[in-house]
């Protein structure tokens, strides 16, 4: 078990919308990462808790997600299930800008 | 204090139980459902994984008995005496109640013709399980009728290699529920994936290996399966004097004719503010109703006002509607990477959308459409039909207003 940060390169910031999602595959799983009003980026688990829905496909407002098909809904910033039918919360990750590149801490 | 006791543990009545909770009712409540399951979710019957039927259920048996739930597993409600407040139950019990929800829902509409005894229904996990053993690759399988539920397992069936026809008596399939245009284009696809139409078509028999038309011809098929669709469940409702028609008639709070009893779902059919009532037959209207009902039930006054949202998802393709498009309706399109949008008008006010396009990639701009819907705005049919113009955008300039 190591404590060094592994960081993995995602996208450019600007391949995301503001107050938007895209999805993100990397080694065989999926997320889903968000740059959210104020241009913050943020990263979670792809698929919804409630059903393996991609969430990047689902309308983000503020800084929250909704499953584009169940309408449960995530505070993306921490992973909150914040409306059912998702109960369960999303695994979040570390997310930064560098030099308008997204990185994410997946490990 | 008897509580609340509510029949049917559908997605409505298994909603509602929670609900109830969530509202700060502290009394009890009693869930009983006649299928010999823990409630269960019916949109993926019609999606096996690995040719499996799925059981996806609702909620565990430990977050029932966390809720302090009675769950009442494979009883069925005999008979209702609103006069005495209670109802008798298939296991000999009779509940009394302050408060009774009937969530009933809906069976399938059976054939008439001689040998419809041959056709299955596909509603529950049971009938799920019955047609997905029976159809496999090499067979042929007749789906009468061509809607929502018949179209969405002719998808399913083709997928796994099934020969596949569908009959239906209009002269086109989706005409109920689904927009002209996205009907066109899901009827296009089945034909594509080489689904056989047999439209315009009454049903003169069926018989061990085939499906006679009124024509006189023949479809052939190992299996036949019903999706005709469903008739509200009202037996008991009636039988107790409740008011009746198209479903269990409701108040805009959904109340039936008798206060201390409700109803939700597939079964209700609610007052509108323009006058008669309308049954829903969705997953999001039986939990949004359910959850109407359930704050009413524990003492609020809220009228149900939830614009109708439906998904199907056919081959690779994902069609939502929201609000009720109607024929009359001045419709806008918009062309986007992912497929189409189309946006309904009624003297000017946007009051429906749809969208057809790969997997969910329209549902965010159908979510942004029923915001826009529920705002009640008029929006200019250019910047609607306009794919740059950005509608998160247009419902904050609504909002701000």
């Amino acid at each position: 078990m190591s404590n060094v940060i592994t960081w993995v390169p995602a996208c450019k910031l600007d391949d995301i919308e503001q107050e938007g999602a895209i999805r993100f595959d990397h080694a065989g799983r999926t997320y889903a990462i968000y740059r959210g009003p104020d241009d913050s980026v943020y990263c979670t688990a792809g698929l919804c808790t409630h059903e393996a829905i991609h969430l990047a496909d689902g309308l983000v407002m503020d800084y929250e997600v909704e499953c584009p098909k169940h309408s449960g809904a995530f505070d993306y910033r921490t992973g909150e299930a914040i409306r059912l039918p998702a109960c369960e919360n999303l695994k979040t990750y570390p997310a930064e800008i560098v030099n308008g590149e997204v990185r994410v801490a997946l490990g | 204090m008897d509580g609340i006791v509510i029949i049917g543990a559908g997605e409505a009545g298994t909603r509602a139980a929670f609900a109830l909770r969530e509202a700060g009712f502290a009394g009890s409540v009693t869930l009983a459902g006649t299928e010999p399951h823990l409630p269960y979710e019916r949109p993926p019957l019609s999606k096996p994984l690995n040719g499996a039927v799925q059981m996806k259920p609702i909620c565990g048996a430990a977050a029932l008995q966390a809720a302090g739930i009675d769950y009442l597993q494979g009883v069925s409600a005999l008979r209702l005496d609103p006069a005495a407040r209670s109802v008798a139950l298939s296991d000999g019990r009779r509940l009394a109640y302050d408060k009774l929800l009937l969530a009933t829902g809906a069976r399938p509409r059976r054939l008439t013709c001689p040998g419809a005894e041959r056709a299955l229904d596909f509603r529950t996990y049971a009938d799920a399980a019955a047609i997905f053993s029976r159809a496999e690759s090499g067979k042929g399988v007749a789906i009468i009728g061509g809607g929502l539920i018949g179209m969405e397992l002719a998808a399913v069936l083709r997928g796994k290699g099934i020969t596949v026809s569908v009959i239906e008596a209009a002269p086109k399939p989706l005409g109920r529920a689904v927009p002209p245009r996205f009907a066109t284009k899901l009827h296009a696809r089945h034909q594509q994936e080489g689904v056989a139409f047999h439209l315009g078509q009454g049903i003169a028999e069926i018989t061990d290996n085939a499906v006679r038309l009124a024509d006189g011809s023949a479809v052939p098929a190992d299996v036949v399966v019903a999706a005709i669709g469903v008739l509200p469940d009202v037996g008991l409702a009636e039988a107790a004097g409740l008011a009746t028609g198209n479903g269990i008639l409701t108040d805009a709070f959904l109340r039936t004719s008798d206060p201390a009893i409700f109803a939700a779902g597939d079964c209700a059919a609610v007052a509108q503010p323009g006058g008669g009532h309308v049954r829903f037959e969705s997953w999001r209207n039986a939990r949004n109703q359910a959850e109407t009902a359930a704050r009413n039930m524990a003492g609020g006054k809220e009228a149900f006002a939830a614009i109708p949202w439906f998904w199907t998802d056919q081959y690779d393709l994902g069609l939502q509607v929201a609000g009720l498009p109607q024929l009359d309706h001045q419709s806008v399109t918009r062309q986007l990477d992912g497929g189409e949008l189309e946006f309904y008008l009624d003297g000017g006010r946007l009051v429906a959308a749809a969208g057809l396009g790969l997997g969910n990639a329209l549902a965010k701009d159908i979510k942004l459409a029923e915001m826009l819907i529920a705002a009640g705005i008029g929006p200019d049919p250019a910047v609607l039909a306009d794919p740059g113009a950005n509608l998160k955008a247009l419902l904050k300039s609504a909002r701000a207003a």
